[in-house]
């Protein structure tokens, strides 16, 4: 699944055993693409030895803050594998 | 007086280095190398020297803004081991950088990263209440400017492009460069 800037993408809740580059304050929140980064190793893989790791297009991924916390006018843009994200 | 070579950290990272070097993933002349560069070349300077260009050279302020990886190397920071993205100031967006997860942080062209960077009071707060902490560095901004807020989760790194302030027509390269400073550059100053 690959998403085109403007998209509106949901990431996915729940609290692997293992690293993530998915920080707790996002989880389960929706966002908008800003842009496709590239792609790398996904660090869930790499860093639990899985060899090869998926390789997968990673997207910096806008949220607003109001979401986010419930007040405040910014927005934080995060980057985001595309395994960490579902259309919502 | 303690010498760093005596401390506990110091004795794991030579024991790592030891380890990884046995394994054949690294040897002691490339962490010289790295070292070296790092401690040389490392330095907001670099980033300063990018700003100055794209505040007087609108193709390369194209290219930082399209392709920071290839607009640093343009200034000689090759090799930068990451994806440079460079984020605009403008009118009506601030941007600033964090790092929630750990400290990552573009160091080759800012510099060894402020403590500050590293604490967990800027990398919880700075996502939470960026205006709040932005007025402790001194930087208030107008209410219609937006703040654009940078968590650095990947392997891309970001630096700020900071806009050219007012009344600075007449200066040279290096000047203008002069003026850019490692909080620019992170989004904690205007400039």
């Amino acid at each position: 699944m690959s998403y085109a800037a403007g998209a509106t993408v949901r990431v996915r809740t729940g609290d692997p055993d293992h690293h993530t580059r998915v920080p707790r304050y996002v989880r389960g929140h929706t966002g908008v693409i800003v842009a496709a980064l590239g792609r790398w190793p996904v660090p869930d893989d790499s860093a639990r030895g899985i060899d090869p790791p998926r390789v997968e297009t990673c997207y910096a991924v806008r949220f607003s803050a109001a979401d986010l916390w419930g007040s405040g006018e910014h927005t934080v843009t995060v980057d985001l594998w595309e395994s960490y994200l579902d259309r919502p | 007086m303690t010498g760093h070579d005596d401390l506990p950290a110091a004795a794991r990272a030579r024991q790592l280095e030891e380890r990884l070097i046995g394994a054949g993933l690294t040897s002691d002349d490339e962490i010289d190398e790295f070292l070296t560069r790092l401690y040389t070349k490392a330095s907001p300077v670099n980033g300063a020297r990018m700003v100055a260009r794209a505040w007087t050279d609108p193709q390369y302020r194209d290219l930082l803004l399209s392709d920071g990886t290839a607009a640093a190397a343009e200034l000689g920071s090759d090799r930068l081991g990451y994806q440079l993205r460079a984020v605009a100031n403008t009118g009506t967006t601030h941007n600033v950088i964090v790092c929630t997860l750990c400290s990552c942080y573009p160091v080759s062209l800012l510099g060894p990263s402020p403590g500050w960077y590293k604490s967990f009071a800027y990398r919880s707060r700075t996502v939470r209440e960026p205006r709040a902490v932005l007025a402790e560095f001194g930087l208030t901004l107008p209410d219609e400017v937006e703040v654009s807020v940078w968590d650095s989760t990947s392997e891309a790194r970001y630096m700020v492009l900071p806009s050219r302030p007012a009344g600075t027509g007449g200066l040279a390269a290096d000047e203008l460069a002069a003026l850019v400073t490692r909080n620019g550059l992170i989004g904690t100053a205007p400039v």
